[in-house]
């Protein structure tokens, strides 16, 4: 049994600099792989809602039509399946977390006009090519049918 | 015959680290009977299964406790695994072996230091958080959280831990063994730090094995029970032994923690030695259909896995035996006879994890 076993560690201490930094005056140091908040590069999302399927605590919304991507982020906890089962890879996980505030609204990123007009053509365009396959057909019924009467 | 008198103490109380609540039938300044309540922080976890899918699941499970946390993370991923049949691959069974192994050490390290604080020695409690961050920093280089993992998934693992991160794990290794040498010698040999924990709350082998005790609160009473034992993960391929003491009181939990984190040490440098090349993930198809029941060591003890399974996305059941529970009897035999003010040692010498226990 001993007595003052620890007085030469708790001198040294007190004679050595501290091992704390003053955050947030000193900013944190992050590892590259710190799961932080959750980021996305939203003119690559196809809005197939994958995320929004994946997210264990019902954190995101998708709206297809608007091209928007939204994301409550005191409820996400951070866990990273969703950037998991993203196809596009669109979203990442980031270093920083949220900051405080006084209110628990979501954050909504919206497409440039540019891809939501390219979309919109596109929806156009293959709503067209369904509307002229339908017509193609039911021409091709009502010929039939006639070809059957004579 | 002295006044009985009852004392409330918690669920709010500067030793408890979470809340539990005791209510202490006192005869002077001796404890007579010790009755336990608890629900205070219970959050319905296992109900979650109804509206998460078995794969979400797994960032539930690993969110019952966050010291605990990659523990049952892992324990829910293995249940479900045997149950669709799933081959992991090695070196995700290895990578598992080593988070497991590293959340020990910040387990038993934080442990170390709540402990000091119970004692009153405030100075050993932040030397022992200190080396406990240098773990800390190793969990959040190879996982990207400084608690909660997040890397186990149904099949396997989501990321690797690369040479250098592998590199760097051993460099901290070094550091914590060198710095626990320190602290072991003021836990061990210190004559005030004897005077608060030798022979107190003194648990019989006997008592442990009859109350049902788990993990270092039953290895300190001589039972040699140790679940890695059983050769999960990739433990069946490392070299280990359970570590007992067979003093049965405060001086034994804290002789056999602090030999645990050496072992840890030790596990996680075979682990890292042996770690086989190739897949970290197998592929999962289908939905889990059958039932499993799994038994793992956490830091705490003994942690059972129930999962049930019927064909959906959806489980059927899912339940949690966590160590805590299984000691809270032997917490109350230790309790009989203590005086009042080793009732903060006592407590957190069973090392309590409330949120595992309530869930």
């Amino acid at each position: 049994m001993a007595i003052m076993t620890f007085a030469g560690t708790a001198l040294k201490n007190l004679f050595s600099k501290p091992v704390t930094t003053k955050y947030p005056a000193v900013p944190a140091e992050y590892k590259e792989r710190t799961r932080g908040h959750i980021e996305i590069s939203i003119d690559d999302c196809i809005s197939c809602g994958m995320c929004v399927r994946s997210c264990p605590c019902g954190t995101l919304s998708v709206d297809k039509i608007k091209g928007t991507w939204s994301i409550n982020r005191f409820d996400c906890i951070a866990c990273g399946f969703c950037v998991e089962k993203c196809p596009k890879k669109c979203l990442s996980v980031v270093a920083g977390y949220q900051e405080p505030g006084a209110e628990k609204g979501s954050v909504t990123y919206t497409k440039s006009p540019e891809v939501l007009a390219e979309e919109a053509r596109k929806r156009e365009e293959m709503a067209k090519k369904a509307a002229e396959a339908k017509a193609a057909a039911a021409a091709k019924a009502a010929a039939a049918a006639a070809e059957k009467k004579d | 015959m002295a006044k009985r008198s009852v004392i409330p103490y918690g669920p709010q109380h500067p030793v408890l680290p979470e809340p539990i609540h005791l209510d202490l039938v006192l005869e002077d300044e001796k404890v007579v009977e010790a009755i336990p309540s608890i629900g205070f922080i219970h959050r319905g976890l296992e109900k979650l299964t109804e509206k998460r899918d078995f794969n979400q699941m797994a960032y539930v499970a690993e969110r019952i406790c966050g010291i605990c946390s990659f523990g049952h993370g892992y324990g829910y991923c293995e249940t479900v695994e045997h149950i669709m049949g799933i081959e992991v691959p090695a070196r995700a069974n290895y990578l598992r072996t080593i988070w497991f192994e590293l959340s020990r050490l910040h387990s038993h390290l934080l442990w170390a230091g709540l402990m000091a604080d119970a004692f009153g020695f405030e100075n050993l409690f932040y030397q022992c958080w200190r080396v406990r961050e240098k773990v800390l920093d190793c969990i959040e280089l190879t996982t990207g959280g400084r608690v909660i993992f997040s890397v186990n998934k149904v099949g396997g693992v989501i990321k690797d831990i690369t040479p250098e991160m592998q590199k760097a794990i051993l460099d901290t290794m070094d550091y914590v063994e060198k710095e626990t040498k320190i602290l072991k010698k003021t836990f061990m040999n210190d004559y005030s730090v004897q005077s608060r924990m030798k022979g107190v709350g003194v648990l019989t082998k006997e008592q442990a094995h009859a109350l049902g005790c788990a993990g270092p609160f039953a290895r300190a009473s001589g039972i040699a029970t140790d679940m890695r034992m059983r050769g999960y993960a990739a433990y069946g391929e490392l070299d280990m032994e359970p570590i007992i003491s067979n003093d049965g009181d405060c001086y034994g939990r804290c002789e056999v923690r602090i030999g645990e984190i050496f072992q840890s040490i030790d596990l996680i440098r075979q682990a890292i030695g042996k770690i086989p090349e190739g897949e970290i993930a197998a592929v999962v198809k289908g939905n889990p259909d059958g039932e499993y029941f799994m038994r793992i060591e956490q830091p705490r003890g003994e942690a059972d896995y129930y999962v049930r399974g019927n064909g959906t996305p959806n489980l059927d059941r899912m339940r949690v035996r966590t160590p805590t529970f299984a000691n809270l009897a032997g917490l109350c035999e230790t309790l009989k006879g203590a005086d009042y003010a080793d009732i903060g040692i006592l407590v957190v010498t069973i090392d309590p994890c409330i949120s595992c226990t309530e869930r």
